[in-house]
C-alpha cells in the first residue's frame, strides 16, 4: 500500500475543487475531449503545480501569444522532451529547497504530452525520466493520432483507423498496426503508479490524477481523449464516445499500484465494438471482417488484462 | 588563497563549476568531454558540491533538463561535444529564446562522418545561429577562468543568456597544465548568487514558451539578438573585474606581434599557442607577420577585431571546420562579412586546417603565411584551400 | 477570427516573451465561434453539476442557489452539456445572426 494514499479519501461529485488551473479563452475545437481530460486532471492536481507541456494541440490551444490559458506556472519547450524538461524542473526544485533558496514546500511537477509526444517521439525522454525516479506526474492525453499537424497516424492509433497517413485505399484498410501499450511500458519501469482514465468517468479520472500527484516518484497517467475533429464525430459526443470506449473494453480503466494491476471498472457484458466504431468517421470504411478482427483483438487484450489483475471474466 | 596546481584541464573546468556552486548538472558522456562530467559526478557524490547531478539518457534530454532547471531558477551547467552537441541542436535555440543563463563547456571535436573523436571546430561551427554567448579558451588556465566568467556574464541581469566555453578536445581537455585554482572566498567575490528575474513558481505563475505568432516572431528574435549584441559590454566588464581581482586580464580579441605586420594570421583556440611559436620564428627571419586570435566568438567582436588588424594588408584566416560547398570556412566568412564595407580593407585568404585531430604544426603556419604573401601579389584560383591534405 | 493583439514592439516584450498574467486567454472570447447556444431550464435542473464538469470550455459556471449558467463569452456551443444533462434540462437553440 502506498503511504501517501492513506489520507486521500477521494473526490466526491458534490465537493469538487472549484479552482481551475486552465482558464477559458483557450482555442480547442468545439467539443474537444482532450482539453476536457486535461482540465479535469489539472483540477484534481490543483494550483500548487508546475506544468511542462509538449508541443501538440494542448500546447497550441492554450498558449497563443500573448494569451495563456494557464493559471499555474507553465512551460513549453518542444515536442519530444516534456519528461526531460520536467526532470530538470523537479530536480532543480528539490535542490533549491535543500539549499534554502526557495521555501520548503512540495510542488507537483506535471508533464503533459499527446500520444505522439508520448508513445513516439518522446518515448526515450519519458523512459529516462521514469527510470531516474523523478517525483513527477506524466499525463499522456491520447487522442490516437497527431492532431495538431492534421491527423497523422501515431503508434497509438488503433487498428483500422483512418488518418491522413494511414488512409484506407484499394490496398489498405487504414492503420495496419496494433495500438502500442504505453501503460505497460510505464509499468516495466517499476514506477509506483500507473493508471488509465477517461473523462466520462470524471471522479475516477480526478482521483487517479490526485493519486499520481500524491505518490512519491514517477506516476504515469494515460487518459483517453476524444477528438471530434480527427475522429470525425459530432461535437457533442465526447462523453458518449468515451463511455462507449470503456463499455466495449476498447479502453479499459485500470490502475497499476506498485506493479499490481487493479481493474477499476470491470465490464462483464461488454457492448460490441461495432457500436463504438460506427459513431466515428475514422472507422466508417471498415468491412465486417476488419470489425470482427478488431473485436477479436479487443477481447484478447482484455483477457490479458484480466490475467494481469488475477481475475476471470 | 589561490593555489597553482598541475591538473588535467577537464578537471580544472569542473573545479570551476564546483566553485561556482552550481545547483544542477545534467549531462551525457561523450569523448572528450567525459572527464568533466565524471569529476562533477564525483564531487557531488562526495558531498563536496551540493547539487543535483542528473544522469540523463541523451544530450537532447541534457539540454532539455537544463532548460527546465534554469527555468525553475537554478544555476545550471552541462558539457558536451560533437555528436552530443549536434543532438542538442534543436534545444540550443530555445534556451536563449527563453533567456536562460545555462553554462556549457564544449570540448570541441569533429562531427561525424566519418566518426572521429578528435579535435576540430566542426561541432560548434555547425551551431552558428544559436544565440549563445561563446568564448574560446587557449590554455588550461583560460578554461578555468572562462568558466567562472561565463556564469558571471550569463546570469548578469542585463544579459540573461546561455553561454558556451569552447575548449579543444584532447589538446586541451586531456592535457595536464599548471593551473591557478582560486579559492571559494575569491570566487564568491567575483560571482554573486544567481537571482532569476523569472522562475516557475506557483506563488507567481508565469507562462514560458508560448506560440510565436507572425505578429511577434520577428520582435522576439530581435529582442534576443539585441540582448546578445549588448552582452559584449558585460563580457568585457566582467573580464576587467576578473583581471583587477586576480591579475589575469582577457580581451575579446588578442593581438600578438601585430605591429608593422603585413600579414596577420587569425586563429581560435589552442592552436594559437603553436601559431605564436611560428610567428616568433618567422619574425626572427624578418618576416612582418603577427597573430590575432578570438577569445570572444559570439557576439562577434567586430569593432575590436577591426582595430586589431588595422594596418595589415593581408589576413590569413585559419578555420578548423569546413563549410562544404560554401565560399570559405565559418571564421573567414564572418570576417569577410564584417570587413566588406570597410574602406581599404585587407585581402582575406582562408585556410582550412586541423580537421579531425590533424596536427597543425609550426611548419603548417609558415606555409600558410608564405602562401598569404604570394596570394597578396597574385590572386589564387580557389576560394580557400585545405592545408596538409594529401593531393593524390 | 483571432483578434490580432500581439502587436507589440520588441522593446515592449518581457524577458524571453514570458507572460506574467495567469489566464490572460480570458481576453480571447471564443463565444463567437458558436452557432447554437445552450439554454438551461431550471424547472428541470437537479443541480447535479454535470454540465459544469463536462464543459471543455469552462462555460457552464456555478450560479446562485446551486444552479449553473452559461457564460456566453466563451461557450462554443458544442452541446456536450445538453447531451449529458441527466434531466434533459438543457436545450441547444440556434443563434440568430
Ligand atoms: C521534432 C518535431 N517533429 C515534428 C513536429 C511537428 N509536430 C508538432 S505537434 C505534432 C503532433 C502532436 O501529436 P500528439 O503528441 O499526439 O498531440 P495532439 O496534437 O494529438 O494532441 C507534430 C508531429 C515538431 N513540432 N517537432
Ligand atoms: S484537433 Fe482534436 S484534440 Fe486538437 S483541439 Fe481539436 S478537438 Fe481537440
Ligand atoms: S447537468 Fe442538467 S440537471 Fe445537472 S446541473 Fe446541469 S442543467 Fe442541471
Ligand atoms: S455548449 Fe459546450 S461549450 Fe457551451 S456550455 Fe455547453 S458544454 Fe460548454
Ligand atoms: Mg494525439
Amino acid at each position: 500500500m502506498i503511504k501517501e494514499f492513506e489520507n486521500f479519501k477521494g473526490f466526491s461529485a458534490k465537493k469538487l475543487p472549484l479552482a481551475e488551473p486552465i482558464a477559458s479563452g483557450h482555442r480547442a475545437c468545439q467539443g474537444c475531449g482532450e482539453v476536457l481530460a486535461l482540465r479535469l486532471a489539472m483540477k484534481a492536481i490543483g494550483m500548487n503545480s508546475i506544468v511542462v507541456s509538449a508541443t501538440g494541440c494542448m500546447e497550441i490551444i492554450t498558449s497563443t501569444f500573448p494569451h495563456t490559458a494557464w493559471n499555474v506556472p507553465w512551460i513549453h519547450v518542444a515536442f519530444e522532451n516534456a519528461a526531460a524538461v520536467a526532470s530538470g524542473v523537479e530536480a532543480a526544485l528539490k535542490v533549491l529547497m535543500r539549499k534554502g533558496k526557495i521555501p520548503q514546500k512540495h510542488i507537483d511537477v506535471v508533464a503533459i504530452g499527446g500520444d505522439g509526444a508520448t508513445a513516439d517521439i518522446g518515448l526515450q525522454a519519458l523512459s529516462g525520466a521514469m527510470e531516474r525516479g523523478h517525483d513527477f506526474v506524466y499525463i499522456c492525453l491520447d487522442n490516437e493520432a497527431y492532431m495538431n499537424t492534421g491527423v497523422q497516424r501515431s503508434s497509438s492509433t488503433p487498428y483500422g483507423a483512418m488518418t491522413t497517413t494511414s488512409p484506407p485505399g484499394k490496398k489498405s484498410f487504414g492503420q495496419a498496426t496494433k495500438k502500442k501499450n504505453v501503460p505497460a511500458i510505464a509499468v516495466a519501469h517499476n514506477i509506483p503508479y500507473v493508471a488509465t482514465a477517461s473523462p466520462a468517468y470524471f471522479l475516477d479520472l480526478m482521483n487517479k490524477a490526485k493519486k499520481a500527484a500524491l505518490v512519491k516518484g514517477p506516476a504515469y497517467l494515460h487518459i483517453y481523449s476524444s477528438c471530434p475533429t480527427g475522429w470525425r464525430h459530432g461535437g457533442d459526443l465526447a462523453i458518449e464516445i468515451s463511455k462507449l470506449a470503456v463499455e466495449t473494453n476498447v479502453f479499459p480503466l485500470y490502475e497499476v499500484i506498485e506493479g499490481n494491476y487493479i481493474i477499476n471498472r470491470k465490464i462483464t457484458k461488454p457492448k460490441p465494438v461495432a457500436e463504438y466504431l460506427k459513431k466515428q468517421g475514422r472507422f466508417r470504411h471498415l468491412t465486417d471482417d476488419i470489425i470482427a478482427e478488431i473485436q477479436r483483438q479487443v477481447d484478447e487484450e482484455y483477457d490479458k488484462l484480466l490475467k494481469l489483475a488475477g481475475e476471470t471474466a | 588563497m589561490a593555489k597553482r596546481i598541475g591538473m588535467e584541464v577537464s578537471i580544472a573546468a569542473s573545479e570551476a563549476v564546483k566553485l561556482a556552486d552550481v545547483d544542477l548538472i545534467a549531462a551525457y558522456p561523450i569523448t572528450p568531454q567525459t572527464h568533466i562530467v565524471e569529476h562533477l559526478a564525483e564531487v557531488v557524490a562526495d558531498g563536496e558540491l551540493d547539487a543535483a547531478f542528473v544522469p540523463v539518457e541523451s544530450e537532447h534530454s541534457a539540454m532539455s533538463c537544463c532548460i527546465g532547471s534554469s527555468a525553475a531558477g537554478a544555476r545550471t551547467f552541462t558539457a558536451s561535444s560533437s555528436q552530443g552537441l549536434a543532438l542538442m541542436h534543436e534545444m540550443l535555440f530555445i534556451a536563449p529564446a527563453m533567456r536562460l543563463p545555462i553554462v556549457m563547456v564544449v570540448a570541441n571535436r569533429a562531427l561525424s562522418g566519418p566518426i572521429s573523436i578528435w579535435n576540430d571546430h566542426s561541432d560548434i561551427m555547425a551551431e552558428q545561429d544559436i544565440a549563445w554567448i561563446q568564448t574560446f579558451a587557449e590554455n588550461g588556465q583560460e578554461v578555468f577562468d572562462l568558466v567562472l566568467h561565463a556564469f558571471r556574464v550569463a546570469e548578469d541581469s542585463k544579459v540573461l543568456l546561455p553561454m558556451i566555453v569552447n575548449m579543444d578536445g584532447f589538446t586541451l581537455s586531456h592535457v595536464i597544465e599548471p593551473i591557478e585554482i582560486l579559492d571559494k572566498a575569491e570566487v564568491d567575490k567575483y560571482l554573486p548568487p544567481y537571482k532569476p528575474k523569472v522562475r516557475l513558481d506557483p506563488r507567481k505563475p508565469v507562462s514560458m514558451g508560448l506560440v510565436g505568432v507572425p505578429e511577434i516572431y520577428t520582435e522576439a528574435k530581435k529582442a534576443t539578438n539585441e540582448a546578445l549584441i549588448n552582452s559584449k559590454k558585460v563580457v568585457v566588464k566582467a573580464w576587467k573585474e576578473f583581471g583587477d581581482l586576480f591579475g589575469r586580464y582577457y580581451n575579446p580579441v588578442e593581438s600578438y606581434k601585430t605591429e608593422g605586420a603585413e600579414v596577420i594570421l587569425i586563429t581560435m583556440g589552442s592552436i594559437s599557442e603553436t601559431a605564436m611559436t611560428a610567428i616568433d620564428k618567422m619574425r626572427e627571419k624578418g618576416l612582418p607577420v603577427g597573430l590575432v586570435r578570438f577569445r570572444l566568438w559570439k557576439p562577434f567582436p567586430a569593432t575590436e577585431f577591426k582595430k586589431a588588424i588595422a594596418g595589415a594588408q593581408t589576413l590569413a584566416v585559419v578555420d578548423r571546420a569546413l563549410s562544404p560547398g560554401g565560399a570559405c570556412g565559418p571564421v573567414a566568412e564572418e570576417i569577410k562579412a564584417a570587413l566588406y564595407a570597410e574602406r581599404g580593407r585587407p585581402k582575406v585568404f582562408n585556410f582550412i586546417a586541423g580537421l579531425g585531430g590533424r596536427d597543425v604544426t609550426v611548419e603548417n603556419f609558415e606555409e600558410i603565411v608564405s602562401r598569404a604573401f604570394t596570394y597578396a601579389k597574385k590572386r589564387p584560383k580557389q576560394l580557400y584551400e585545405m592545408i596538409g591534405v594529401r593531393e593524390i | 477570427m483571432a483578434k490580432i493583439d500581439a502587436i507589440m514592439g520588441w522593446k515592449e516584450l518581457d524577458l524571453g516573451c514570458v507572460i506574467r498574467q495567469p489566464g490572460s486567454s480570458r481576453a480571447f472570447k471564443t463565444g463567437d465561434w458558436r452557432s447554437q447556444r445552450p439554454v438551461v431550464d431550471r424547472d428541470k435542473c437537479i443541480k447535479c453539476g454535470l454540465c459544469w464538469v463536462y464543459c471543455p470550455d469552462l462555460s457552464m459556471v456555478p450560479a446562485e442557489e446551486g444552479y449553473y449558467k452559461v457564460n456566453l463569452d466563451y461557450c462554443k456551443g458544442c452541446g456536450i452539456c445538453a447531451k449529458e444533462c441527466p434531466k434533459d434540462a438543457i436545450t441547444m437553440v440556434l443563434e440568430e445572426d
